[in-house]
C-alpha cells in the first residue's frame, strides 16, 4: 500500500511540466550566503513543499522567484530562475510585471486598511479597468473561489480589519488569485491560525492547484506530507534533496532528511 | 525569617517616592491650572460680540479683534498649505524610500535642530530672506515663517508614523505588483494616517501661539487687511502690543484675545489626543 501510493505520487511528478526552473541559484545577505548553490524544477499543477529548520533558507528561497527581496538593500542572487523559460533575475525584466505572475501569501494575515471589497479589487486595479458591474463579478468570484463568500457578502464594505485572522488569509489568498497569476507562493501561511482555518487553508492550496503553480514553506511537516506533491528539505543553505513527497516521508535518501523529518533536529 | 527591619525601611522609601512623584506633579499642574483660571477670570469679563464683529480699536475707544482674528486664520492656514506638503513628502522620502539610505541620517539630524531652533532665529532668517528684498513686511513672510515652524513637526511625525506601519503590509502591496508610489499613496498612507492628521494638528496648535516669527514678517495692522503682500495683524501680535500698553481697554481686549489663542489650541491637542486613542482601539 505505502509502495504504491511512493509509486503514484512519483507519477504524478514524472507527468509533470516544470512551470519555473531554478537552476545554481546562490543568495547573499550583504557578505553571507544564504543559499548555495540551489537547482529545483517547479511544476506546473504542482505543490512544492520547503521544508527544513529555521534559518535554512527556505523562506530566502521563496522571496527570490518573486523577487521581493528587492525592497531591501544589500541582497543579491546569483544564478537563474527561469518562468516559462525566461530568466526572472534578469534586472531588465520589471520586479512588478513579475509579481502579477508570481503572487505570494504570507505567514501572518496582511490585511490592507480598506473594505473587504477594496482589497481585492486594488489588485485588480492595477492591471485593469474593468467597469463596476465586471468588478463587483470579479470580487464575487475571487471570495467564492476562497470559501468566503458566504461569511462576507453582507458586509463587502466594511473594514477587512473586522475579519477573523483565518477569514483574512483567505481574503489574502482571494487578493492573490484575483489577479490571475501563474504561480503562487505560501511563505507560511498556517503559522498563525488555528487548526480549523489551517484545515480550511490548506483544502484551499489542493482546490487552487488545478489551476497554479504553488509553492509552500512550512514548518510543519504533516502539512507538507498531507498537501505537496513535491518536497525540498532545505538545511543550512543547502538544498539536501528534493523528490515527490510520499517517496521523500517514506525513504528519505540523506541522514540529515532522516533526522529532520523523524524530529531528531529542527 | 524576613527582615523585618530592612522590609520597612523599604515600605517606608516606597512611600516617600511615590509622595514625592505626587508632589511634583501636583506642583506643575497648579501652574497650568492658574495660568487657566487667570485667562478665564480676566478674559471672560471681555467676551463679547464686539470682539468678533469690530477691529482694534484705538487707545479708548470701543473695539474688538475681528482683523487680529481673521489675520491669525490667514496666516495659520496659509503657513500649514505650505509647510505640510513638504513636511509630508520629506517624512515619506525618509520613511519609505530613503529609509535606508546616508541622507535620510543627515535629514533627520538637521530636522531635529530646526524642531528645536527658537522661533525668534526663524523669524529673523525670513526678516532677511523676504522683508528686506520685498521692502515691506508682509502676511506671506508671516506665513513663511510659521511654516518653517510646520516643518520639522510634522516631518517628525510622518517619519514616525510610517515607520510603524508593519513592512509585510508593504510587501504584501509589492508582491501583487504594486509600484511604490501606489504602495505609499493606497496602504501606507491609509494605515498611518491619523497619526500624521495628529502631526499637523499639533503642528498647527504650536503655531497658532507663535509671535516671535510673525514680530519680524507679518508685524502687524490696525486695520481690516487681507492682503497677503501687506502687513498682517495676528492674535498673538495683537496680545503682545495690548497687554504691554498702559491702556486698560486694551489691555482687557489682550486677555481675551490669550483666552480665544488658548481655547482654540486646547481644542486642537483635544482633537489629536481623541484621534490617537481612536486609533488605539
Amino acid at each position: 500500500m505505502a509502495n504504491f501510493a511512493v509509486h503514484a505520487a512519483a507519477d504524478s511528478l514524472s507527468n509533470a511540466k516544470p512551470k519555473m526552473n531554478i537552476k545554481n541559484l546562490s543568495f547573499y545577505y550583504g557578505d553571507s550566503k544564504a543559499l548555495k548553490d540551489i537547482s529545483l524544477p517547479l511544476y506546473e499543477q504542482r505543490v512544492t513543499a520547503l521544508i527544513g529548520p529555521s534559518g535554512c533558507g527556505k523562506s530566502t528561497l521563496l522571496r527570490i522567484l518573486n523577487r521581493i527581496y528587492e525592497l531591501y538593500p544589500g541582497q543579491r542572487a546569483e544564478g537563474e530562475v527561469t518562468l516559462d523559460g525566461e530568466n526572472i533575475l534578469d534586472p531588465k525584466l520589471d520586479a512588478n510585471l513579475l509579481r502579477s505572475k508570481v503572487g505570494m501569501v504570507f505567514q501572518k494575515p496582511t490585511p490592507f486598511p480598506m473594505t473587504i471589497y477594496d482589497n481585492i479589487a486594488f489588485g485588480v486595479r492595477l492591471y485593469m479597468k474593468p467597469s463596476r458591474a465586471e468588478m463587483d463579478e470579479i470580487v464575487e468570484s475571487a471570495l467564492t473561489r476562497t470559501a468566503l463568500w458566504g461569511e462576507v457578502k453582507d458586509r463587502l464594505h466594511t473594514s477587512a480589519l473586522g475579519l477573523s485572522g483565518g477569514q483574512q488569509q483567505r481574503l489574502c489568498i482571494a487578493r492573490t488569485v484575483a489577479i490571475k497569476p501563474e504561480v503562487v507562493l505560501f511563505d507560511e501561511p498556517t503559522s498563525a491560525l488555528d487548526p480549523i482555518s489551517t484545515a480550511k487553508i490548506e483544502e484551499l492550496i489542493d482546490e487552487l492547484k488545478r489551476d497554479f503553480t504553488i509553492v509552500i514553506v512550512t514548518h510543519n511537516m504533516q502539512q507538507a506530507a498531507r498537501v505537496a506533491d513535491q518536497t525540498a528539505f532545505m538545511y543550512l543553505g543547502d538544498l539536501i534533496e528534493a523528490g515527490p513527497t510520499t517517496g521523500m516521508f517514506s525513504n528519505p535518501k540523506d541522514n540529515r532528511t532522516l533526522d529532520y523529518i523523524t524530529g531528531r533536529f529542527g | 525569617m524576613i527582615d523585618q527591619g530592612l522590609y520597612q525601611r523599604r515600605k517606608l522609601r516606597n512611600r516617600f517616592h511615590m509622595t514625592m512623584s505626587l508632589l511634583t506633579a501636583v506642583f506643575g499642574m497648579t501652574w497650568l491650572v492658574l495660568i487657566l483660571g487667570m485667562l478665564l477670570v480676566k478674559g471672560v469679563g471681555g467676551l463679547s460680540l464686539a470682539v468678533f464683529t469690530e477691529m482694534t480699536p484705538p487707545p479708548g475707544s470701543d473695539g474688538g479683534l475681528l482683523n487680529a482674528i481673521v489675520g491669525s486664520l490667514i496666516l495659520t492656514t496659509l503657513g500649514v498649505a505650505i509647510g505640510t506638503p513638504i513636511a509630508i513628502l520629506a517624512g515619506t522620502y525618509m520613511a519609505e524610500y530613503g529609509r535606508y539610505s546616508k541622507l535620510t541620517n543627515v535629514v533627520r539630524f538637521i530636522n531635529d535642530i530646526l524642531l528645536s531652533a527658537p522661533s525668534i532665529v526663524i523669524g529673523l532668517f525670513v526678516y532677511g530672506i523676504m522683508v528686506r528684498p520685498m521692502g515691506n513686511f508682509s502676511g506671506i513672510a508671516g506665513a513663511v515663517a510659521l511654516a518653517i515652524l510646520v516643518v520639522p513637526v510634522v516631518v517628525r511625525t510622518t517619519e514616525d508614523m510610517l515607520l510603524l506601519v508593519p513592512n509585510q503590509l508593504r510587501e504584501a502591496a509589492a508582491a501583487l505588483g504594486a509600484p511604490r508610489w501606489t504602495v505609499i499613496r493606497y496602504v501606507s498612507y491609509r494605515a498611518a494616517k491619523t497619526g500624521i492628521i495628529t502631526g499637523i494638528l499639533l503642528a498647527i496648535a504650536r503655531i497658532s501661539g507663535e509671535t516671535a516669527p510673525l514680530l519680524f514678517t507679518a508685524l502687524n495692522n490696525q486695520f481690516w487687511s487681507t492682503n497677503v503682500l501687506a502687513p498682517m495683524p495676528s492674535l498673538p501680535v495683537v496680545i503682545f502690543q495690548f497687554a504691554l500698553s498702559p491702556y486698560e481697554d486694551w489691555q482687557r481686549l489682550a486677555w481675551t484675545g490669550a483666552l480665544l489663542i488658548t481655547v482654540a489650541v486646547l481644542t486642537l491637542s483635544v482633537l489629536a489626543r481623541v484621534l490617537v486613542s481612536k486609533e488605539a482601539k
